[in-house]
């Protein structure tokens, strides 16, 4: 830059305008090559994703066969069929409940992990971190095992409490209760971890404010761990939604959605109706339900994402 | 926001010892009264799974005590370990995984790179896109997908259902999205001046991913390798539906469709190969347990 102030005032002009030209070149490079790193993605998901997913919906117009178009064919065959809304029942109970109790365990084994002396934090959290890590399949045959019917290591250890042998997955009630048992066995530590992030992300000071103020535990939690964790917590409790709803692993493997159809969900059904039954453009429309409430839980996510981008 | 610290050392918050209140004892009692519970709950089915994979068939059919074994075994493990078939299964995954974790990793962190830094036209609606891509799950997607690919096979005569190498391409559409969120994440923390330098000094872009980026992103890149890795060893629904020849089975698929023969549950070798299934991803946490929660924790706290 000092030699330029020694050169004529025109090869100056020349030489800025040179160095313009080169400056839009190597933007030109660089959004070309940006494009470039990013296309693998782009194809990927247009391809993989979009593709299929827009195919889906073209599948669920189709009959049997996949012949002729029907329309909304195969919808209205759904809605006359009992056993489409005992799916959207169940759909609904096994993922709201299971995502109550995962989110009101996690915040209460959060909070006594946090409760304890630092150095111990890791060694508890390693331990009910494990139900995560274990890939479902493998657990919930664990759990199918615990639940045999004729040899059930629950009903062993029950039985000396004076309470009968359970039906685990044999009484409809009762399946219910254990797909919903099992799937909060394995999410509960998803939103321990993530409360626990948040919890230590509460400044000291504040609770050390609301104690001089005089609140009680109680109070504590409601006035300022709440409020702080609030993200979080509709974040977590939105993935966990999406994740749920869309659940196949557990249900399939410890009920197959038996007895008589009574755990089926949107996703062991599709797999039932679709591949099992191989009657593809109904097992597509079956998988079609889930998108509404997928599409609200995915846009209140985003809308938190791209406020807190914002804030940031 | 984006910084994401592996903390070995555990929270700030200090618990004072020499001068706990009462009921702050108490409160710790109360808390590792709990805690201990729930370490149960957590623990018990694979507990139950080690313990039922040191039985015999024997001892399993005597209905003795299930919590303990009595005369403990090794034969399931030797068995299956023996078997060729269970053996492909494990091969299958092994090589299933790696393969994916590589082709995540050479899309994903170019990508993030390019969104993070290389502001192009329409890269902020492509970041968003990624995400929400993230959030399709795979029990939407598998009809229309194994249609698409009988199809590919009707047209091209290359038949890809059936073969292990399919979820090749399906298990990418899982881990990619994700890992370039992340990814995108921990680019983004790191600062300006950092590249600006680099290129200053006359670096290319691609040397200043593979010189700055990736070395200094290293955490990160950890954890979205390991997050790709356990999604594609415990994915269920996708070689449920494109794989069926016992030849071309994963480990999961492979232990729920042959071990279970009719209504004959061998348990023992159920157990032992579910313990099998479980080990690797088990194994890496014991090991990188940070990352692997780094990872969990960074999908929701960036942005």
């Amino acid at each position: 830059m000092v030699d330029v102030a020694f050169q004529p005032n025109r090869a100056a002009a020349a030489q800025t305008r040179r160095r313009r030209v080169g400056l839009r070149n190597a933007l030109r490079r660089k959004s070309m090559s940006a494009f470039l790193m990013t296309l693998p993605l782009i194809l990927l998901i247009a391809i993989l994703v979009i593709y299929p997913a827009i195919y889906s919906v073209h599948l669920a117009t189709l009959n049997k066969a996949m012949t002729k178009f029907v329309g909304f064919g195969n919808f209205e065959f759904l809605f006359k069929r009992e056993t489409f809304w005992l799916v959207v029942k169940q759909s609904c109970i096994f993922a709201i409940s299971a995502v109550v109790f995962k989110a009101l365990i996690g915040f209460i084994v959060a909070h006594f992990v946090h409760n304890v002396p630092a150095n111990k934090q890791r060694k508890w959290r390693g331990m009910l971190l494990v139900p995560w890590v274990i890939p479902p399949a493998m657990s919930t045959l664990a759990w199918l095992w615990l639940f045999d019917p004729s040899y059930s290591a629950f009903n062993y250890t029950l039985s000396f409490f004076g309470i009968g042998p359970i039906p685990w997955t044999g009484d409809a009630m009762w399946a219910r209760f254990s797909v919903i048992l099992v799937n909060v066995w394995y999410g509960a530590p998803f939103f321990m971890i993530m409360y626990l992030a948040a919890l230590k992300s509460v400044p000291e000071q504040l609770y050390e404010a609301a104690a001089i103020d005089g609140a009680n535990w109680w109070q504590r939690i409601w006035y300022v761990t709440l409020p702080m964790m609030r993200n979080i917590i509709a974040i977590t409790t939105l993935f966990s939604l999406i994740v749920t709803f869309a659940n196949f692993d557990i249900v399939r493997i410890l009920t197959a959605g038996g007895p008589l159809d009574h755990t089926h969900i949107f996703a062991t059904w599709a797999f039932r109706v679709g591949i099992e039954g191989s009657d593809i453009p109904l097992g597509a429309s079956v998988s079609l339900f889930m998108v509404p409430i997928l599409a609200v839980a995915a846009i209140f996510i985003l809308r938190d994402i791209t406020k807190r981008g914002n804030e940031s | 926001m984006s910084t994401v610290t592996i903390d070995k050392s555990g929270p700030t918050r200090k618990v004072k010892y020499g001068s706990m209140s009462r009921d702050r004892t108490w409160a710790l009692r109360w808390s590792y009264f709990f805690l201990t519970l729930f370490a149960i709950f957590s623990l018990v089915p694979p507990f139950y799974m080690l313990i039922t994979s040191l039985k015999s068939s024997a001892e399993i059919s005597a209905a003795t005590n299930p919590w303990w074994v009595y005369h403990p075994t090794f034969s399931n493990y030797i068995e299956l370990l023996t078997s060729n078939q269970f053996l492909r299964f494990f091969w299958n995954s092994a090589w299933v995984s790696i393969i994916v974790v590589t082709i995540t990793m050479l899309i994903s962190v170019p990508a993030a790179f390019a969104l993070a830094r290389m502001k192009f036209w329409g890269s902020a609606t492509l970041a968003t896109g990624v995400f929400l891509t993230y959030l399709i799950p795979d029990s939407l997607l598998f009809i229309p997908l194994f249609k698409m690919f009988a199809v590919f096979g009707d047209w091209t005569g290359i038949q890809l259902v059936n073969r292990w190498y399919v979820l090749l391409f399906i298990y990418p559409t899982l881990t990619v999205p994700f890992c370039t969120w992340i990814m995108i994440g921990y680019f983004a923390s790191i600062p300006k001046e950092l590249d600006e330098a680099a290129i200053i000094d006359g670096a290319s872009w691609f040397q200043t991913l593979t010189r700055i980026f990736i070395p200094v992103a290293l955490p990160g890149l950890i954890a979205a390798t390991i997050f790709a890795f356990t999604v594609s060893w415990a994915q269920f629904l996708y070689p449920l539906v494109f794989t069926t020849s016992t030849d071309q089975l994963v480990l999961p698929v492979g232990i729920i469709t042959t071990l279970i023969k009719g209504d004959v549950f061998n348990w023992g070798q159920i157990m032992t190969g579910a313990l099998l299934g479980a080990a690797p991803p088990l194994i890496i946490y014991a090991f990188l347990m940070d990352y692997y929660i780094a990872g969990l924790t960074a999908g929701a706290t960036k942005g």
